[in-house]
Formats: structure tokens, sequence, C-alpha cells
């Protein structure tokens, strides 16, 4: 009891750090890709003693910024903390927790890589395997606005204020059209007479074949726009777009709170990402029509492995994706953001699942 | 085990239930009506309903109340002083305290059933049972409740037209308002 405890904790501990860790080199990615982008170095200075002093290794990994984060954390731990006289002081304090727990929640339902076991009996690796995955994590992400609506209202000057108000009615809106977005895949996974699932390893277990992207591209393209809204990234950066509202929702918070909602802000990211490749582009699966197991390293610690780093490739080229739109991409308007909202991404979403809606019915009657 | 987390959730969504009733500031009271909706789903997870646990957070906790703080904020809602009740709110809340105290008076008891056929404990579980019984058994329910909200959405939309273009196609009638 105690021991199976221990390894429970200890494998949530694992998922967590690792979590963190991606996080903290996504805001390096960030830096380093953004100044190629411009045309600039990036952050390429920050060093450790003996690692940095090791001959060709050293100077390489100082100039790939690679000791950067260390350094990136350290400030925000040890930054003045300013507490502002006019913040409700304990919804200020609570916003950036409210912040990183549903961030770090999600991540336990999201399945990562799969081995098959001694008895030949194929087990996916993730925290908690619940039938109702996809819900949970939407369930879960959705409570995460509150910790910008009361982010915004707490610091209680103008700019955060706006900030906030921008985030609810955006998050609310984008929700609809992702939830949206996804029903098709789980009705196609879902055929009469087996039992019924919303979870995520059985949407990798049907991408054994053709991936969702190819089936359903225009369910990807609305999840992925919903994903990038959803989580504050730009062109929807609406909530903290700093060239209108200086630091939107959190203009007023500095030092460890403000590192708190950015590694929030990365950890959804991160968190977005695994689960659209998850969805759409075949989880642990290397290519469509292609599995590990088709290749005969499906078997034991070399296929968690393997399935775990396909799985990590993928999550990380999607989050790529997110940082090269970001620099690529201008704000949308907030008029902009609303419209594309309700009037062409919902109406989408609807016309695409009663699409499959009549399509699998078909399918299914022939 | 199971008792003592029942009875801890309960405590725990009856506390901020009231909380959200006696709070003077309307962004306290939100706040704990999260709270409440929170307490309710992990009573729906004892219950083994998974998948109404998640539903219930994703809809009420993650859009709902977000609405109402949208709108607290957005108005400024100021705190308001404590008001003592009117004779007839009182009279009515009583009453249906009440009523509410002897309908689960009367279900604990057992001289009552629940109602037709109630489903087997655990069906929340089973997603494709959960969703044959929502349109088999409770299929009225489901199109009542269905209706209601339209009618609540027609409502919306009539009251939040604007008057400008009401007056635009009817002038005469426009004036007389």
């Amino acid at each position: 009891m105690a021991v199976d405890l221990l390894i429970v904790v200890g494998k949530a501990l694992a998922v967590v750090v690792v979590l963190m860790g991606l996080c903290a080199y996504t805001v390096l990615a960030e830096r380093k890709v953004s100044s190629w982008i411009q045309n600039r170095v990036g952050p390429n200075r920050t060093t450790l003693p003996v690692i940095g002093a090791i001959p060709v290794l050293g100077p390489m990994l100082t100039r790939l910024g690679l000791f950067q984060p260390m350094a990136d954390g350290l400030k925000f731990l040890f930054k003045e903390d300013i507490l502002p006289g006019h913040v409700n002081k304990v919804y200020y304090m609570l916003a950036p927790v409210i912040a990183l727990v549903p961030a770090l929640l999600t991540v336990s339902v999201v399945p990562f890589g799969q081995y098959v076991d001694a008895d030949g009996v194929t087990r996916p690796l993730i925290l908690a395997n619940l039938d109702i995955g996809i819900l949970f994590i939407f369930a879960i992400s959705s409570l995460g606005v509150y910790a910008i609506i009361l982010a915004g209202w707490a610091a209680n000057s103008k700019y955060p204020f706006l900030g906030g108000v921008r985030a609810s009615a955006q998050m609310i809106s984008y929700e609809l059209a992702m939830g949206l977005s996804v029903l098709p895949v789980f009705l196609w996974i879902n055929t009469p007479g087996a039992p019924a699932t919303l979870s995520l390893v059985a949407v990798v277990d049907a991408q054994a074949g053709a991936w969702f992207v190819l089936l359903m591209p225009l369910s990807a393209l609305i999840f992925l726009i919903s994903i990038f809204a959803e989580t504050n990234r730009a062109p929807f950066d609406m909530p903290e777009s700093e060239s209108e509202l200086v630091g939107g929702f959190h203009t007023e918070y500095s030092s460890f709170k403000f590192g708190l909602f950015f590694v929030a802000e990365y950890a959804h990211m991160i968190v977005g990402s695994a689960i659209l490749v998850l969805l759409f582009f075949g989880g642990w699966h290397p290519l469509p029509w292609l599995t590990l197991a088709d290749l005969g390293l499906a078997g034991g610690v070399l296929g968690g492995v393997l399935s775990t780093l396909v799985f990590l490739a993928k999550t990380l080229l999607v989050v790529f994706f997110f940082i090269w739109v970001r620099w690529t991409v201008p704000r949308f308007r907030y008029d902009q953001v609303m419209r594309i909202g309700w009037r062409m991404l919902l109406p989408l979403a609807i016309a695409n699942l009663i699409a499959y809606v009549l399509f699998l019915a078909w399918w299914v009657t022939r | 085990m199971v008792d003592f987390f029942f009875y801890l959730f309960s405590a725990f969504t009856l506390a901020c239930g009231l909380l959200v009733v006696l709070s003077r500031n309307p962004v306290n009271a939100a706040v704990f009506l999260i709270l409440t909706l929170l307490g309710v789903a992990s009573l729906f997870v004892m219950l083994q309903a998974y998948l109404l646990a998640a539903v219930q957070v994703l809809v009420y906790a993650g859009a709902v109340v977000v609405l109402f703080l949208f709108i607290i904020m957005l108005l400024d809602v100021p705190e308001s002083a404590r008001k003592r009740f009117k004779p007839a709110v009182a009279l009515a809340a009583g009453l249906s305290g009440l009523v509410l105290i002897l309908g689960v008076g009367l279900l604990v008891s057992g001289a009552e059933t629940a109602g037709p056929e109630a489903p087997a404990a655990g069906v929340g579980a089973d997603l494709k049972a959960y969703g044959e019984y929502l349109f088999t058994s409770y299929l009225l329910p489901l199109q009542v409740t269905g209706f209601l909200l339209l009618i609540a959405m027609i409502g919306v939309i009539l009251l939040s037209r604007k008057p400008s273009a009401a007056a635009d196609k009817e002038p005469a009638e426009a004036k007389t308002r």
C-alpha cells in the first residue's frame, strides 16, 4: 500500500518535472526562434563554470543558450516581489496558483507512450487512464480562465481589468468550437456494439492506420485555431497584448508570481500541443500506416522509450509551430477575434460535425 | 473511507453553498459558487458518475460562472449592505425549505421511491448505458429541458434586441413607446 503510493507519487513527480523542464526550454526555444526569425542571435552568453569550460562542447552549449533557463528561473525567484497597495490581496495571491494548478493537472490524463509487457498486453504510459480523458482535460483546463479573470480584477487597475475581461470572453467563445471540433473523432472511434469510450488511448489506437488529420482535416484545423485562442498565444494574445494593454492581466505582477503565470502559459501550450498530437497526428505512431509494433519495436522498455520519444518529438514540433506563428503573424483586433470565433469557427465546426454524423451513419448502415 | 469522503465533500459543498448566499461581496459569492459546483462534481465522482462530474465542471464551473464573474466585474456591483428579509420572502423560503426537508426525509425513510425504475448504481460510469437512459427512459425530461433552454434563448434575443432596429421598421410604434 505504502510502496504503491510512493510509486504513484514518484511517477506524478517525474511527469511534472519533465513538464516543467519542457516549459523552461520552450521559453528558451521561444527566445532563440524569435531571434533567428528576426535576424538576431538570441541568448548566447550564460554559462556554467565547469561544463562551460569543456573545450568544444562548452562554448557550443553556451552559444545555443542551454544554460539560460537556469538563470531565468533564478531571476524569477530572487527578483523583488512587489505587492501593490491597491490590490485585493487574497485574489491577487491566489490567481497565479490557480493559473498553474489546471495546467499541471491536465497532464495527468495525457498518455505519452505505450509498451508491450511480458504477457503480450499493450499498456499505455499514463498517470491516470480515465475513460473520460478528453472531457476531464476540457473540464480542468476550462478552470484556468479564473486565474486570468481574478488576476485582472484583483489588480484593481485599468489595463489588467481589460485583459481579464477580454480573456473570459475569448476563452468561452473558443471553448465551443474546440469541443465541437473533437466530436467527429469520438464518433469515429465509437462504433456501435463496442463499449463507449472518450479515452485518448483509444483515439491513438484507432490511428494505427490513417491519422485523423487525414480523415478529418477540417476538425484538426478548427481544433488547432481554438487551441491558439484557448492558450492565449499570438495571434490570439488579446488578454496580454503588450502594445495596447502593457502586460494585460499580469501587468501588476512581478517576480515569482509572474513566473507562475509564465510557466502556466507554456505548460498550457505544451499540453495543448500534446492533445493535438494525440487526437489528430497519431500520438506515438511514427508515421501513418506504420506503428512501432509493425517495426517490431513495441516490446518492453525499448517500446516505451521509443513511443515516448516519437510522441515528444511530435509535440515539440507543434510547439515550434506555436512559436513560429507567434513571430510571423500579427495580432488580431478584438472584434476580429470575436468574429472568427462566433461567425466562422462555430458554424464551421457545427457543419463539420453534421457532415461527419451523416457520413458515419451512412458508413455504419451501408 | 467512502463514508468519510462523502461527509467531507458534502460538508464542503454545503458550507460553500451557504457562503454564496451570505457573502456580501458579489465576487466572493461567485467564487464560492465555483467551489460549490466543484463540491457537487466531487459528489458525482463518489457516485461513479464521472461523465456528469466532468460535464458539471466543464459547463457550470468552467463556463456559466465565468459569465457571472464577467458581468459582476463589468458592472462593478458594489458590496451590498446586509438587508433584512421581507416577510413574504422569508415565508416562501421557509416553506420551500420545509418541503425539501420533507421530500428528502420521505426518500431516506423509504416511503417513496425515486421515480420510475431508478437506474442501477454506477450506471453513470458506463457512457453507453448513460446515453441509452438519456434517450429512452429520460427522453421527455431531456426534451423539456431543451425546450426551456430554447425559450430562454429566444427571450434573451428578444430582450437584447436594439430598440433602434425596431424603430427603423415600425417608426409609428416606436414613437408611442
